[in-house]
């Protein structure tokens, strides 16, 4: 397989910043991101300006840029960890990686720092296999290939245009697993990437991940909120239900979504067991999602991303919304996003 | 979440008196000697391929039966028919007359493999522990086994689905010479597997794969009568295709009965590359044949009404009659001994059925 080429100008960081002092986070990140453009989304519940060191090619965008951009009844759309994809709305580039800002860089087996701009890039770039398990994971890694007995057919794959990465450390687990046992870590390096098969769904955890942004932009979305929704990974489900749009929209559109490397290590923050309460409202609703999400079918019209949101949005809405309104909210949050990504995009660059 | 909650790891059973080795061979046994320290508690059950006048000699100290082609002939009568002959599928006699719970079976140029730390792998007690720990089918775990210690299911995963569904299969991998068709092999003869994937992952439901019967373990009561691998070797137009096809027919049905399949480690040290040039005349034929198997099985849906593996298998054979008969009379045949693999599974296991209409093999 040829090298897999790695171009600054494809390609934006985003990070939402939770902590004013960026300062640790961003000198440890230096070696792996300061060659590309990086776009920092300010918490708008966070007061103070932001400290970033110099050497950096960074926008900040924080509350008043988001309040000109969408009227005032869309702003709470991008309050917490949802302001970051803000930075997918206005970044300009084909790709994104987007890490939570209490990560740092994992190391892999061989005790190497590992890139994971470069895993991510590469797994973007190389094609999925969706329709058929490859026992030997991704075939498009060095080293590997399909097996006997893999359709030839299928060996050209898909696009693939969502990479989710993992964690090394505090792995992304919920906050009954962790308060049950808080000295769990995760310290196995798993050295795979391998697609998530068509029609399987997954948890997307955003703490660590990249996407095609050209092709499944308006499919990463900031739609569910839950009511107690705090500022701890234990507390938010926004990436868990981005998760579930963007795997249907895949399957629907024939492009591949990746599992597996690039690990970050993910570092302390928050209380599990004070996390207990909010979290539960987002534990009972995926006993429903999963299998509303399951059987979910799309027509034959929805051609692109947007398309495939649109009708999900009204199928949401009609199948759950009036037994859960925090969904037909989530519906309508939908709708609005491809309606204000499409309005974003068509603007002329000054 | 997963059960344990304590820091003490529960040591792995055994199980010797429930699991035997199932081991095709046509030339000898040498490599059980690298792995007594594992093997040897267990009762193995050879079958040797090919000339029956010749002597296969066990190694000592090992307790096993092994069945030539005439002792697959006696037993068998003319059933034996739908057991290939000069093909490592002839394996799955030896599924069919063992009296156990669990078949770990594997190739005789399969050695013993070392982890990352340089420490021998016990693939046996790997399986094992894949076998005993339940499978998540319905919903992708992105930590992979959540019953692994030091892992768990992440944040998102639904709690309803967590106690997870019986493991059916163990399907494990290999270093070293990997397990590609006759045309990757031509094109890249170097190519050695040397990545070592910490990682066991439950194949999802209504997804297929390329099961390989190099390293495999199953539960025979959960999955064995659709452990069938088909017709292969000497008289048939194809090779090579006998655990590819198994693993169509037994992923459909563990799908239908809510099964579940594994796949990762263990690995084990897999020595010998076969001939590229005779693979591929064997393979030849399956290569083409294969993109018309896969939407069929893709496809394949079984009826409510099927409830046990044997009717399930049984019910499979059928729609392979209708629906593949007409690509070659080849597989007119192979329904017909699937028919006859399902009539001699059930002589040679007579079962007893239980209140709640599962079939339990009497062992």
């Amino acid at each position: 397989m040829s090298q897999v080429t790695i171009d600054r100008n494809e390609i934006d960081i985003v990070i939402a910043a939770f902590r004013s002092d960026l300062t640790s986070f961003l000198e440890e990140w230096r070696p792996i991101i300061s060659r590309f453009h990086l776009i920092i989304v300010q918490d708008p519940d966070l007061k103070e300006g932001l400290k970033i060191p110099n050497g950096f090619d960074v926008d900040v965008y924080t509350k008043s840029d988001i309040d000109k951009l969408v009227s005032a009844s869309h702003a709470s759309m991008f309050s917490g960890y949802a302001c970051r994809y803000f930075g997918y709305l206005v970044s300009k580039r084909k790709y994104i990686v987007s890490i939570d800002d209490d990560c740092s860089p994992a190391k892999d087996n061989n005790g190497d720092v590992v890139d994971i701009v470069t895993q991510h890039i590469t797994n973007l770039k190389t094609p999925a296999t969706p329709l058929f398990f490859n026992t030997l994971y991704d075939p498009y890694r060095k080293g590997s290939d399909f097996v006997r007995g893999y359709p030839f057919s299928l060996r050209s794959g898909v696009p693939c245009v969502l990479s989710c990465g993992l964690w090394l450390n505090l792995a992304d687990f919920d906050a009954p697993t962790q308060s049950l046992k808080p000295e769990l870590r995760n310290s196995r390096y798993v050295d795979a990437v391998l697609t998530v098969p068509k029609n399987s769904l997954m948890p997307m955890s955003g703490i660590n991940i990249a996407f095609d942004r050209e092709t499944v932009g308006p499919a990463i979305l900031p739609a569910l909120k839950l009511a107690k929704e705090g500022k701890v990974r234990w507390e938010t489900m926004e990436d868990v239900w981005c998760g579930l749009v963007v795997k249907v929209v895949c399957d629907h559109l024939q492009l591949g979504v990746k599992t597996g490397i690039p690990y970050v290590w993910r570092n302390e923050r928050g209380s599990a067991i004070d996390s207990l309460k909010k979290e539960w409202q987002g534990v009972k609703l995926m006993e429903e999602l999963i299998p509303f999400f399951q059987t979910l079918k799309l027509s034959q019209d929805a051609v692109t991303a947007e398309d495939c949101v649109m009708e999900m949005a009204v199928a949401i809405k009609k199948g759950m919304g009036s037994k859960h309104p925090e969904l037909a909210n989530a519906a309508g949050n939908m709708v609005e996003w491809v309606k204000i990504w499409k309005e974003v995009g068509s603007r002329v660059l000054i | 979440m997963s059960s344990s909650s304590s820091s003490t790891i529960r040591p792995t059973p055994l199980l010797k008196d429930e699991l035997d080795i199932v081991i095709p061979t046509i030339r000898n046994l040498d490599f059980l000697e690298m792995w007594r320290p594992f093997f040897q508690p267990y009762h193995l059950i050879i079958v040797q391929d090919g000339d029956p006048s010749k002597i296969i000699k066990v190694p000592e100290g090992f307790d096993y039966e092994l069945y030539n082609r005439n002792d697959i002939n006696k037993i068998l009568g003319p059933k034996s028919s739908c057991i290939s002959f000069k093909d490592s599928a002839c394996r799955c006699f030896g599924y069919m007359v063992s009296k156990k719970k669990y078949i770990f079976t594997i190739d005789d140029d399969c050695f013993v493999a070392k982890d990352p730390s340089g420490n021998d792998i016990n693939a046996l007690e790997q399986h094992i522990k894949n076998l005993l720990s339940p499978s998540t089918p319905f919903f992708f775990n992105t930590l992979y086994d959540p019953y692994r210690e030091g892992a768990d299911f992440v944040r998102g995963y639904p709690f309803s689905l967590r106690e997870g569904v019986p493991t059916a299969v163990s399907h494990g991998l290999w270093l070293n010479i990997p397990d590609y068709d006759a045309p990757t092999q031509l094109v890249k003869p170097r190519e050695r597997n040397t990545r070592f994937v910490d990682a066991v992952l439950t194949i999802p439901k209504g997804t297929l794969f390329p099961m390989c019967g190099m390293n495999l373990a199953f539960d025979r009561e959960l999955i064995g009568p659709a452990m069938y691998f088909g017709l292969m070797g000497d008289g048939q137009p194809i090779g090579r295709y006998d655990d590819m096809w198994a693993g169509w027919c037994i992923k459909v049905i563990c799908d239908h009965l809510g099964l579940g399949v594994k796949t990762g480690l263990p690995y084990i040290w897999h020595s010998k590359a076969s001939n590229p040039f005779v693979n591929l005349k064997k393979e030849y034929k399956g290569i083409y044949w294969q993109e018309e198997l896969i939407p069929f099985f893709q496809g394949a849906t079984l009826p409510k009404e099927c409830t046990t593996v044997q009717s399930c298998y049984k019910e499979l054979s059928k729609q392979v009659k209708a629906k593949l008969g007409k690509i070659d009379d080849y597989f007119n045949k192979l329904a017909d001994a699937m028919l006859t693999w399902i009539e001699a599974w059930d002589e040679l296991n007579p079962s007893m059925q239980l209140a709640n209409g599962i079939e339990r093999l009497v062992v």
